[in-house]
């Protein structure tokens, strides 16, 4: 056993932190650490930027652009992101279809799509929930059918993140009634710039717009448009899912919030002390403390024993229910910090450009709002209550 | 980074396993601990035969680990069986002094079984309090009183904690010392535990006591090791309370179905498993730091201990509750994990304890 980076992984991280020094935009970084809206061209710069380097489809076969990186290097490459508060990679096209695509589809998908998703040429969103089918996803309702060389599309998706922002969209449709539900299911690519295509902002209870419901209204497609076989998409669904929960421990985003949560805990004063020498205070941070500690150890566990960018399902279940809860652990803590100063809330303050005097302390005025923000995370990915069922049955055997 | 085990490790542990799976039942574990003393001498003496005591001590001091990860693999083996011998006692608390001292010849013996040794530290009003030592060290003679020696009326040497200068509370002036248990000026009350081990009330009337070199630094290492062992126990005792309720879950039929069908009982089975990846994680970071600078060993340990008392106490109530009546019997095996998983708490600093002193050692970071 032995803790410690090597010495080829230091390296790499020192590669990585200088390219991000030299390269991410300050400014843009500056948003992102004060939790403002990020636009789609602050996405498309981090996409492009990473691309540059060869660094987008980090996960992705060599043959497509990839850079083999070992499991730890890419853990270190998504913590130096964060730590240097670089906008998240958008997942949809580069760390969720694309795979699927390589895995599942035809060398002209893959010619065709792979590379508009690096030059971020089609923004893509996922089609996935649909009112009906949260948790239940092979429930949905969502059909195409066949008409001669063409595919008609109708149905709603729901909870779209970034939907408004995209050109095109990834959807799980039902294409036979027979059998089992999740034996009728399929994997469509469909263009969004096309009449039958409605896009409504979902508001959520932060006052944010990021998700949509998606109506499809009879969309042609054309037959080629279909990934995998047909009536075989829930297999593709549930590999993608398994990308989707890479880096769904959330470490270094926890590790970066406890720093801020302590700096603020050493500033804000309570009864004539800081808030970091408050008895019930500071033993609920040293508790998300150690937690973490034991998490970050536990992911890299996981990490060490994974390859490729997938991380195991059962292991990776436990770390997004452990992760998610100290994220909100932190959350709640970092609202907790300010007291009264939780209260204030100027939607503008989010907007690029706002340059008005923050209300109250430096940092006070984004902590409600992440804290109400961050109460999907239990909820997406596969619920928490889900992920108990799948370590229920698959990791115990119950 | 590298999260596997060495080889001569892997082969420890695995030998530790089978030893404490095939000859270790719990019968076995009862029958131990009713005896005189509250262990097994044959068994230590096989055990030590076996390696288990010289895998807690390094190379130079004639045993062949003594490394955090030595101790961590023995202790969760132990665990496994919920040993009564008096591997804390000896192979780590005593040891560990030793090695600090350089007492090579004792510890010869030590390795081979042939000598019991055991840590009187903890004082009447002490609580878990490091530094908090009133047994006081004039000429070589120790006077005070010492409480709940673990394993203290089977030893042949005490190393006990005294105070030549200084306050109650004060770092300085605390020096370990060497009192044969057989020196006159030496009083011994022994009893047993709740969870099935063995301890005693120790008064020192000037007994005769040599002076171990490394002070308060060389207390402060003991009880480390000592912290890092039952974490590593606790771990052991852990996973055998989660296979027992999960075999329980398999197969007790109410309502006619499998316990395990009831998603109530699947969900709080999952919340013990990640608790307990969390309290492994840990307890191998405190293992790969014990080497480390002082203040980042004491923190992981101190981390270790905390969230270890946490899911102990979890999977303790829960591998009782999950299992319902029969888990309440002294006949079955499952409680008496719980047992120990609880009185662990109650040794070397609690999970408050160790909280607080995280979080100091934060502030002095």
């Amino acid at each position: 056993m032995d803790l410690n980076y090597t010495a080829e992984e230091e390296a790499f991280r020192q590669e990585v932190r200088t390219f991000l020094q030299d390269n991410l935009r300050p400014s843009l970084a500056e948003k992102v650490r004060d939790a403002k809206r990020l636009t789609r061209e602050d996405l498309e710069e981090w996409h492009n930027l990473l691309n540059s380097k060869g660094w987008l489809a980090w996960h992705w076969p060599e043959e497509h652009g990839g850079t083999n990186w070992t499991p730890v290097e890419a853990h270190i490459f998504h913590e130096e992101s964060v730590y240097a508060n670089a906008p998240r990679i958008v997942p949809f096209g580069p760390n969720m279809l694309a795979p699927v695509l390589i895995k599942f589809g035809t060398e002209e998908q893959k010619a065709h799509y792979l590379p508009k998703i690096l030059t971020s040429e089609h923004w893509w969103c996922q089609g996935y929930s649909e009112p009906g089918s949260g948790s239940d996803l092979a429930s949905l309702k969502t059909e195409a059918v066949r008409d001669g060389d063409e595919w008609v599309i109708n149905g709603q998706k729901t909870w779209t993140t970034l939907g408004h922002i995209a050109d095109h969209i990834f959807v799980l449709a039902r294409t036979s009634k027979e059998g089992k539900p999740q034996e009728g299911i399929s994997f469509f690519l469909v263009p969004m710039d096309q009449p039958g295509i409605e896009v409504r902002p979902i508001i959520t209870l932060d006052g944010e717009h990021e998700v949509n419901e998606v109506f499809l209204t009879d969309v042609r497609i054309p037959a080629e448009n279909i990934v995998g076989e047909e009536n075989k998409g829930w297999t593709l669904a549930k590999y993608l899912l398994m990308y989707e929960r890479t880096g769904i421990a959330g470490v270094a985003n926890s590790k970066l919030a406890l720093d801020g949560l302590k700096a603020a805990s050493a500033k804000m004063r309570s009864s004539g002390r800081p808030m970091s020498e408050d008895p019930l205070f500071s033993a609920r941070m040293a508790k998300v403390d150690i937690d973490l500690m034991a998490m970050e150890v536990f992911n890299l566990r996981v990490v060490a024993a994974a390859g490729g960018g997938a991380a195991g399902g059962v292991e990776s279940s436990m770390l997004k229910i452990k992760g998610t809860e100290i994220r909100q652990e932190l959350t709640d803590l970092s609202r907790r910090v300010y007291g009264p100063h939780a209260l204030p809330f100027v939607p503008e303050y989010f907007d690029e450009g706002w340059n008005e005097e923050p209300v109250g302390p430096a940092g006070a005025m984004k902590q409600a709002r992440s804290y109400f923000n961050n109460r999907k995370i239990t909820i997406y990915g596969g619920s928490n209550e889900i992920q108990k069922n799948i370590i229920s049955k698959a990791g115990l055997g119950l | 980074m590298d999260f596997q085990l060495s080889e001569e490790r892997q082969m420890l542990a695995d030998m530790l396993n089978r030893f404490v799976r095939d000859e270790y039942p719990i019968d076995v574990r009862h029958k131990a601990a009713e005896m005189e003393g509250g262990f097994d001498p044959a068994m230590w003496a096989q055990m030590a035969e076996l390696g288990a005591v010289g895998a807690l001590i390094p190379a130079e001091a004639g045993g062949f680990g003594g490394m955090g990860e030595d101790i961590a693999v023995v202790f969760e083996a132990l665990g496994r069986g919920i040993v009564v011998e008096p591997f804390l006692s000896t192979g780590v608390l005593g040891a560990t002094a030793l090695v600090g001292a350089g007492k090579d010849d004792l510890l010869e013996e030590v390795v081979a079984g042939g000598k019991m040794l055991a840590l009187a530290h903890t004082e009447a009003d002490s609580r878990y309090e490091m530094s908090r030592v009133s047994c006081k060290a004039e000429g070589g003679k120790i006077s005070g009183q010492k409480s709940v020696v673990l394993n203290g009326a089977t030893a042949d040497m005490l190393i006990v904690s005294a105070r030549s200068s200084g306050d109650i509370d004060d770092e300085a002036g605390i020096d370990l010392y060497l009192v044969d248990a057989k020196a006159d000026g030496v009083s011994i009350r022994s009893y047993g535990t709740v969870e099935g081990g063995h301890a005693a009330d120790i008064t020192f009337d000037g007994a005769a006591g040599e002076k171990l070199p490394g002070g308060y630094a060389l207390l402060e290492k003991v009880l480390g090791a000592g912290v890092l062992a039952l974490c590593a126990e606790a771990l052991g005792a852990m996973e055998v309370c989660k296979d027992l309720t999960l075999d329980y879950l398999k197969t007790r039929k109410q309502f006619g179905v499998n316990l395990g069908k009831f998603q109530a009982l699947q969900h709080r089975m999952v919340e013990v498993t990640i608790a307990i990846e969390q309290a492994r994680s840990i307890t191998m970071l405190a293992a790969g730091q014990f080497e480390a600078d002082r203040l980042t060993r004491e923190r992981s340990l101190s981390a270790a201990k905390n969230l270890t008392s946490r899911v102990a106490r979890l999977v303790s109530e829960e591998t009782i509750q999950l299992h319902g009546g029969i888990a309440m019997t002294w006949e079955y095996s499952a409680p008496h994990f719980a047992k120990r998983l609880t009185m662990i708490d109650h040794m070397l600093g609690d999970e408050d304890f160790h909280l607080y002193r995280f979080q100091s050692l934060e502030g002095a970071a």
